[in-house]
C-alpha cells in the first residue's frame, strides 16, 4: 500500500501547486508509515521529476503517450486508476486545479473512494478515523470531513501546504504504460488557447497578487496595477464589477462567485471589501487595503492599510519595491 | 433537445455564515436561500439554447428537502418547463450524483448543465461523478456553450487559459461566467410558475462515503495597522521586515 500522489507538469517543470501535494502526499505516507510514489501528467522533464525527491517522493511514474501532454479527463482518469491499480494505493493526492479536481471526481466513481476537495491541511488519523479540513462556504467556513471509504481521495488547495525542499534528495523516475486507446482520448480538446498573464504569474498560483476594485475607475489606470505586480513578481486580480463591465478578464475574478485565492500577500487598491469578494480573499496570510474611505468594510478584515488615493499610493510603493531590489 | 439543469438550494451570498453550538451543523436560523449563483448560468444557458432551437424541454431537478421548493418555483418562474425534486436531504456530492445519474438515466436528458460549484461546500465534484456514472463526457467548468444537432462546442477554462472542447450528446457540463447574462423571474412567469409540474421521487443508491465531522471559523484578524499616505513606502518595509512575505 502506498500513497499515489498526481503531479501536474507544464513546459518541462513541476506545478508549484503540484510541489506542495508531493509534500502532502509525502507527509501522509510518512503518517501511515509507507511511501509516496507520484504519477506525472503534463509535459515533463526527466530531471524535474528526480527533484520530487527534494518533497520526499520516492518513485515518480510517467507515461510518455504524447496525447497525455494536455489535459484530457478520461485519458488521465484510466492513466491515474492504473497507476492507483499497479501501486495498491489506496490515498490519491491531487491538486484542487481544474484538472485535479475534475480528475478527481471521475476517479472516485471509478475507484468507489471517498472524496474531500479543497482540503487545507494534513489529516488527522487518530482513533481509527480518517478527517481531513477542508474549506467551506466559498471561503467563510472550514469543515472537518470524515473519509469512510476504504480508498480515499484528497484534493490540495493551493497554497495551504508549503512545498518541502529537502535539497539533492532525488527520486526514482520509472517508466510507466498505462495502455492508453484512441478511444481513452474521444474527449480531447480541438484546440488550447492560453492567454497572457501579468508578468506571466498565473493567479491561482500566485504567491503575491495585486488586486483592483472599482476605485481604479478604468482599465486605462490599470498600468498602477501591473507595475505593482511585476516590481514583487505578483499575479493581478479584480473585483466582481470590474470583470463584468470587462475592465478586466473573467479569470481574474476573486471572490464567492469567482476564484477563491490564499496568497501570501493579497494587496486591494480601490476594493470596498463586500462580504462577497472577502469569501474569496479572506484565506491570505496577509492582506493590506488602500482605500480612501476609511470606514471601508476591507479595513476590518486587513493586516495593514493606507487610507489614501489609490493614484497617489500606488506609484510610491512601486518605487519602494524597486528601490528595495 | 431534452436539458436538465440541475439546481441546488445554497445560502445568500451575504450570509454571515455560523453553526449550532456544537459546531455539528450550519446555522440556518434567518438564513435566506437561493438558487446556487452558478446554477443560474446552466438555467438561463438551457432557456436560451431551447428557445434558439424552437423546440425542447428545460427541466430543473434538486435534491432537497421540501424546503427548497421556493426556489424551484423560482427556476420555473425563469423559464424552466417542469421540475423533479428527489426527496432527500443530499448528504454528500456522490449521494446527489446517484439521485441525478438517476433521474437523468430515466428521462433520456440530451444535456445536462449544472453550476460550476455549490457555494457552500464547494465541492466542484457532482458533474464529473454524473459523467462517470452515466457513462458521458463531462465539460467543467465551461465558458462557453453552443449547440449544432447534437453536437456541443464548449469553451472549458483552465488555468492560464482556455480548451475547445466538442462533444456529442448526450453530455454533462457545468456553466460559469460569462457563459450568459442570467435571467430573473418576469411577473408572467412567476403566474404560470404556479402551475407548472413539480415531480417529487424518493432518493435511491448507496450511503454517503463522506461525513461532515466539525465546521469551524476562519481565525479572527487582529486589526489593521495603519500607515500614513504620506510615508506608503513605509509600507514594503513592514511587509518585508514585520510580515516576512516579500
Ligand atoms: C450574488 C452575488 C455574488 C457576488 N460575488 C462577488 C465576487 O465573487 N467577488 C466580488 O468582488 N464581488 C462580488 N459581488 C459584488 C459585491 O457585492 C460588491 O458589489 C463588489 O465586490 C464591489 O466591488 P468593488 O469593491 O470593486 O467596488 P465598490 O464597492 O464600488 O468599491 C470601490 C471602493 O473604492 C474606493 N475608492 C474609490 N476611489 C478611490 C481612490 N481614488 N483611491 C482609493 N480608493 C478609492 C471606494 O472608497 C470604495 O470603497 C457579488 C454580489 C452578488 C449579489
Ligand atoms: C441540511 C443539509 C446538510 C448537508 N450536509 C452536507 C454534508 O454534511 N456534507 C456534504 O458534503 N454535503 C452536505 N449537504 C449537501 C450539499 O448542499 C450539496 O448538495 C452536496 O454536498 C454537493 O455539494 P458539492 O459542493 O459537492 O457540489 P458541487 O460539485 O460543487 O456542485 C456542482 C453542481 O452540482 C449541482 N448540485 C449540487 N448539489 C445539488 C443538489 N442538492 N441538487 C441538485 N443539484 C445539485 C449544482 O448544479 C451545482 O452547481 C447538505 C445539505 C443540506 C441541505
Amino acid at each position: 500500500m502506498s500513497v499515489l500522489v498526481v503531479v501536474e507538469c507544464d513546459k518541462g517543470e513541476v506545478k508549484k501547486s503540484s510541489l506542495e501535494v508531493a509534500t502532502y502526499g509525502a507527509q501522509v505516507a510518512a503518517q501511515l508509515g509507507t511511501t509516496a510514489t507520484a504519477i506525472a501528467v503534463g509535459e515533463a522533464s526527466e530531471a524535474s521529476l528526480a527533484k520530487l525527491g527534494e518533497q520526499g517522493i520516492a518513485k515518480v511514474l510517467y507515461d510518455r503517450e504524447p496525447r497525455l501532454k494536455d489535459f484530457v479527463n478520461n485519458a488521465y482518469t484510466k492513466l491515474i486508476a492504473t497507476a492507483a491499480g499497479q501501486e495498491q494505493a489506496k490515498i490519491i493526492v491531487l491538486a484542487n486545479s481544474n484538472i485535479g479536481a475534475a480528475v478527481g471526481s471521475r476517479l472516485s466513481v471509478r475507484l468507489r473512494a471517498s472524496l474531500a476537495t479543497n482540503v487545507v491541511e494534513l489529516p488527522k488519523t487518530d482513533g481509527g478515523r480518517f478527517v481531513v479540513k477542508r474549506g467551506a462556504f466559498s471561503g467563510k467556513a472550514f469543515s472537518d470531513v470524515v473519509l469512510s471509504g476504504e480508498r480515499k481521495i484528497i484534493a490540495v488547495k493551493k497554497n495551504s501546504i508549503e512545498a518541502q525542499h529537502d535539497a539533492g534528495k532525488t527520486a526514482e523516475v520509472a517508466a510507466f504504460a498505462a495502455q492508453l486507446a484512441d478511444a481513452d482520448f474521444a474527449d480531447a480538446p480541438q484546440q488550447v488557447v492560453m492567454q497572457e498573464q501579468t508578468g506571466g504569474v498565473l493567479l491561482p498560483e500566485a504567491e503575491l497578487v495585486v488586486s483592483g476594485g472599482r476605485g481604479m475607475k478604468g482599465p486605462e489606470n490599470w498600468h498602477l496595477i501591473e507595475d505593482l505586480a511585476k516590481a514583487l513578481h505578483a499575479g493581478t486580480a479584480c473585483s466582481k464589477p470590474v470583470s463584468d463591465v470587462d475592465w478586466r478578464p473573467h479569470h481574474e475574478h476573486v471572490g464567492q462567485t469567482g476564484i477563491t485565492i490564499s496568497p501570501n500577500l493579497y494587496i486591494a487598491c480601490g476594493i470596498s471589501g463586500a462580504i462577497q469578494h472577502l469569501a474569496g480573499v479572506n484565506s491570505s496570510k496577509v492582506i493590506v487595503v488602500i482605500n480612501k474611505d476609511p470606514e471601508a468594510p476591507f479595513f476590518k478584515a486587513a493586516d495593514y492599510g493606507i487610507v489614501g488615493d489609490v493614484f497617489d499610493v500606488l506609484p510610491k510603493l512601486t518605487a519602494a519595491v524597486k528601490a528595495l531590489n | 433537445m431534452k436539458f436538465l439543469v440541475c439546481i441546488s438550494n445554497v445560502p445568500d451570498t451575504t450570509t454571515k455564515i455560523s453553526f449550532t453550538p456544537d459546531n455539528k451543523e450550519f446555522n440556518k436560523a434567518g438564513v435566506q436561500f437561493v438558487i446556487n449563483p452558478w446554477d443560474e448560468y446552466a438555467l438561463t444557458r438551457a432557456i436560451e439554447l431551447k428557445e434558439a432551437a424552437g423546440s425542447g424541454t428545460v427541466t430543473v431537478l434538486n435534491v432537497g428537502e421540501a424546503d427548497t421548493e421556493p426556489n424551484i418555483r423560482k427556476a420555473l418562474a425563469i423559464g424552466a418547463d417542469d421540475a423533479i425534486r428527489v426527496n432527500a436531504a443530499p448528504q454528500d456530492a456522490y449521494f446527489v450524483a446517484e439521485q441525478i445519474a438517476a433521474v437523468a438515466k430515466e428521462g433520456a436528458y440530451d444535456v445536462i448543465l449544472m453550476g460550476k460549484e455549490s457555494i457552500d461546500y464547494n465541492g466542484f465534484q457532482v458533474h464529473g461523478m454524473v459523467g462517470v456514472l452515466l457513462g458521458i463526457p463531462t465539460v467543467a467548468p465551461a465558458m462557453k456553450l453552443d449547440l449544432a444537432g447534437n453536437t456541443a462546442t464548449l469553451e472549458r477554462e483552465i488555468e492560464g487559459g482556455k480548451e475547445i472542447v466538442q462533444v456529442n450528446t448526450p453530455f454533462v457540463a457545468s456553466c460559469q461566467q460569462p457563459m450568459c447574462e442570467p435571467r430573473i423571474p418576469n411577473m408572467r412567469g412567476i403566474m404560470t410558475a404556479r402551475t407548472k409540474p413539480l415531480k417529487v421521487v424518493p432518493a435511491v443508491g448507496e450511503p454517503a462515503r463522506t461525513q461532515v465531522a466539525e465546521f469551524a471559523l476562519p481565525p479572527k484578524k487582529q486589526g489593521v495597522k495603519l500607515i500614513d499616505a504620506e510615508n506608503a513606502g513605509e509600507l514594503i518595509k513592514l511587509l518585508r521586515n514585520e510580515a516576512k512575505v516579500i
